[in-house]
């Protein structure tokens, strides 16, 4: 997910020609206050008028409890974004704040239900609800950690290795499959160290994340390769396909390839690399079917 | 960069980075927003440098809502 | 010494037997630090002279002198490669009353060697000269002031001008050798302080760009080389200098390590990044018209395998042994591409002179396959367009165009199209491209031409290709 300041309509004009997933433009924490009316609506004519293709529009609202909250819902959703990513998230209640504010929004232009919602987990309190906030609303699609502000709140800071981050990055995840909804890891900021960056979005990945926030479309090459499955475990995913087929054919209920039985964790990895390939673009949808 | 104040009927001061191909379509956008927010007497002054149309709405806008102080969104 | 060629400028012109209407000569190896144009025209002007014409290489911003020039009624008409600045705006507007006559480079060095283009006389800078007057553009004592490199665009002006002059701020003793400007030639040599400043030969370092847009098509055109068919062991390339022109090289030497593959040679306007593959021993030869950089003019001051070429031996159509014939692939900018793959590289889209042809109709004809690379949209500005606000280069040399929002493989070249799609490449429809620019900028308004020609583009074999016109 790339983020991209709302108050850059150079940047919101041509993001998507980078190819990545989603772009997040952002009303928060990039815009000062002086400028907030500005951004709010150049992200809301940008999202009216520029083609963005099939990527997933996600804006950054500011929080509720701000002058700017409430407008900024109603000058997005009438614009016909895909999620509201709401920040410094903290308790379920929040979710269902929001969640009433699109939804008097989406009611007056006859919208209702489209808009998907994000939450940013950026707090020690916030993470301790990470559950009840991943559950708060069917419109919950993910959630997302905010790893700045959440290091400040700890009263620690940030460093190369993370491990300040540990229980924060586990916590999300583990919310997020439990509520059956996507998480996405914090953005890393310095452009000059790919290699870094390289080895937290492996680590990220290794950890169960879906994906990660970055800052420049030079780091969406290396997220794709990272999550992008390689060819040695394509073709044994495709093995494990085969192997389910075979069974289901001879109408027998075990598996296995190899000699070796084949049991559900096995199945539901095989399933999640073909997924990802398919996302990648590296083999055909139709091969899955 | 848009400037609105006083003026009778809607006057529009343009300078362009690409004033001889879209002068005059800059010119309808922001005359059109303008209408479109109920502003019928103004004088405008802008300086392009070949922003797209849906930018020069959102600015003329923004400098519409700080000039009148009537905001477009609720609350 | 005897024999001595060393006078003053004022004695040089009249020695040359110039007069009004004739042409005089210039190149434009010191680009935006060039004094030698400037210096000499002032002089002609302070002389009384009237009504010449002016066949420069090239001219850019640095040459805004010469609108006083023209209204006094020194100069009457110019060819050139291109014009740019407020020089450039002049014309547009009317300041010439004869047209601009505007070739590349090949297409000047044809005219020079074919007579086309009679050149009375040559007013050559130099960096290093002897008093018999062997030039060139390297330094050659530890009093060198400047250095530009290869004297490529000098040299056939140096051979087929009635009368040579060179202006040297070196003087060094004789003999000045090897040196691509020869005494048999050059009539008179002048001493002046400063032939041009170095450090403006090129504009601004030549950093890699960390442009995401320069990288996503550099990254592009990268791939259209790989899979062309063409990337193969001994293969020749030439490439411009703009940010994505040259972050291209990069990824291609990175294929070229992975694959084992050397080029043969690079030709062209030479830059450090061509001189760093060749010192890796990944190009074989550096074939030089003009020196872009320090990097590049020092490496040929030194490097045997590094060689100067005039313009004519570089990319004269006439000429079958010119280079352009040999060159595998050229990667080229544009200002505009239209529909039918027609390219675009002199006048903006606000109808005002700002380019130059440079070498690019005669890379684009001559090459295997020419690759146009150039954005989408430069702000407000489209690149693709429905139709060329000027004709340079015609669409039938062209072979791709790579834009960040899609490549599209001009339908002559099937055989390039099949290749690139079984590489995993999406190509796009021009028409589509073109398409898509209108439908994020709008459609722009017919631009202010007048009646007057202010511009002639020739094309390769002294035909007229396009006419520009002013801009009310």
């Amino acid at each position: 997910m790339m983020f991209v300041p709302g108050n850059n309509p150079g940047m919101m004009a041509d993001a998507h020609i980078y190819g990545p997933d989603s772009i997040m433009l952002d009303l928060e924490d990039s815009v000062t206050m002086a400028e907030k009316d500005a951004a709010r609506l150049l992200v809301h004519n940008a999202l009216k008028s520029i083609d963005y293709g099939n990527t997933e529009m996600v804006v950054r609202i500011n929080p509720l409890n701000t002058p700017y909250g409430k407008k900024d819902v109603e000058a997005v959703v009438k614009a016909g974004v895909d999620v509201i990513r709401m920040p410094k998230t903290e308790t379920a209640e929040e979710v269902r704040e929001l969640e009433a504010e699109i939804l008097k929004v989406e009611t007056e232009i006859g919208r209702v239900g489209e808009t998907k919602i994000m939450a940013a987990i950026e707090s020690a309190l916030g993470i301790v609800n990470a559950y009840a906030i991943a559950t708060a609303s069917p419109r919950m699609m993910g959630i997302a950690l905010g790893a700045e502000d959440y290091s400040a709140n700890l009263k620690t800071n940030r460093t190369p290795g993370g491990a300040e981050l540990l229980l924060a990055r586990e916590q999300i995840v583990v919310a997020a499959r439990a509520a059956g909804i996507a998480c996405f890891d914090t953005v890393y900021s310095n452009l000059d160290d790919m290699e870094t960056f390289r080895k937290e979005v492996e680590l990220i990945k290794t950890l169960g994340f879906d994906g990660k926030s970055i800052i420049n479309p030079r780091q969406i090459e290396v997220v794709n390769s990272v999550f992008t499955p390689t060819e040695k475990e394509i073709t044994k995913a495709r093995a494990v396909v085969a192997a389910i087929k075979e069974a289901q054919a001879k109408g027998s209920g075990v598996i296995s390839l190899n000699g070796k039985m084949v049991d559900r964790p096995v199945v539901l990895r095989a399933e999640r690399t073909i997924a990802l390939a398919v996302a990648a673009g590296v083999i055909d949808k139709e091969e899955v079917l | 960069m848009v400037t609105i104040g006083p003026g009778e009927g809607l006057q529009v001061e343009l300078q362009s980075s690409v004033a001889a191909q879209f002068g005059r379509q800059i010119k309808a956008v922001i005359t059109e927003t303008l209408e479109g927010l109920g502003v019928t007497d103004a004088h405008v002054q802008a300086v392009d440098k070949g922003a797209l149309d849906c930018t020069i709405r959102a600015r003329v806008t923004a400098a519409a809502v700080r000039a009148t102080g009537k905001d477009v969104w609720k609350d | 010494m005897r024999n001595s060629k060393v006078v003053t400028l004022e004695e040089a012109i009249k020695r040359s037997g110039l007069k009004d209407g004739m042409t005089i000569s210039f190149h434009h190896h010191f680009r935006g630090g060039d004094k030698v144009v400037n210096l000499v025209v002032d002089q002609l002007a302070a002389m009384g002279f009237k009504d010449l014409k002016l066949a420069a290489s090239s001219l850019s911003d640095v040459h805004k002198p010469l609108i006083e020039h023209i209204k006094n009624g020194v100069i009457t008409g110019i060819s050139t490669s291109g014009l740019r600045g407020e020089l450039a705006d002049a014309i547009s507007h009317g300041l010439l009353k004869e047209p601009v006559v505007f070739r590349s480079h090949g297409g000047r060095g044809s005219s020079i060697a074919n007579g086309e283009l009679k050149i009375d006389v040559a007013f050559l800078g130099a960096s290093a000269c002897d008093e018999l007057g062997n030039a060139c553009g390297v330094p050659r004592s530890e009093n060198a002031k400047s250095i530009c490199g290869s004297l490529g665009y000098a040299l056939p002006d140096a051979r087929y001008a009635k009368h040579v002059v060179v202006v040297t701020d070196d003087l060094v003793p004789y003999p000045n050798l090897p040196a691509g400007i020869r005494g048999a030639d050059v009539e008179s040599v002048v001493v002046v302080d400063s032939v041009g400043d170095s450090s403006k030969i090129s504009a601004g370092a030549i950093r890699d760009s960390k442009n995401p847009r320069d990288i996503l098509l550099a990254k592009q055109a990268a791939k259209v080389v790989i899979n062309s068919g063409y990337f193969q062991d001994g293969f020749s390339i030439q490439t411009g200098t703009g940010g994505a022109s040259l972050a291209v090289v990069k990824y291609i030497r990175e294929e070229m390590l992975n694959q084992g593959i050397k080029a043969s040679f690079a030709l062209g306007g030479i830059t450090a990044h061509m001189v760093k593959l060749h010192e890796e021993g990944l190009i074989g030869r550096l074939i030089d018209v003009q020196s872009f950089d320090k990097v590049a003019a020092e490496s040929i001051a030194k490097d045997p395998s590094h060689v100067e070429v005039s313009a004519v031996e570089y990319a004269s159509g006439e000429h079958l042994g010119s280079a352009t014939h040999a060159l595998d692939i050229v990667i080229l900018s544009a200002l505009e591409v239209d529909t039918q793959f027609n390219v675009n590289v002199l006048v903006g889209s606000d109808g005002i002179i700002r380019g130059a042809i440079g070498g690019h109709q005669d890379t684009a004809a001559d090459s295997a396959l020419s690759i146009i690379v150039c954005p989408l949209l430069r702000g407000r500005i489209p690149c693709v367009v429905p139709k060329v606000t000027t004709l340079i280069t015609p669409g039938k040399s062209v072979d791709v165009v790579v834009t960040e929002y899609g490549i599209a493989v001009n339908p002559t070249r099937p055989e390039i199209a099949e290749k690139l799609k079984a590489a995993g490449l999406k190509l796009v429809d021009i028409k589509d491209l073109a398409a898509k620019a209108t439908s994020i900028i709008g459609t722009p308004d017919p631009l202010p031409f007048g009646d007057k020609v202010v511009g002639v583009v020739m094309n390769r074999d002294g035909s007229v290709l396009d006419k520009i016109y002013n801009i009310q």
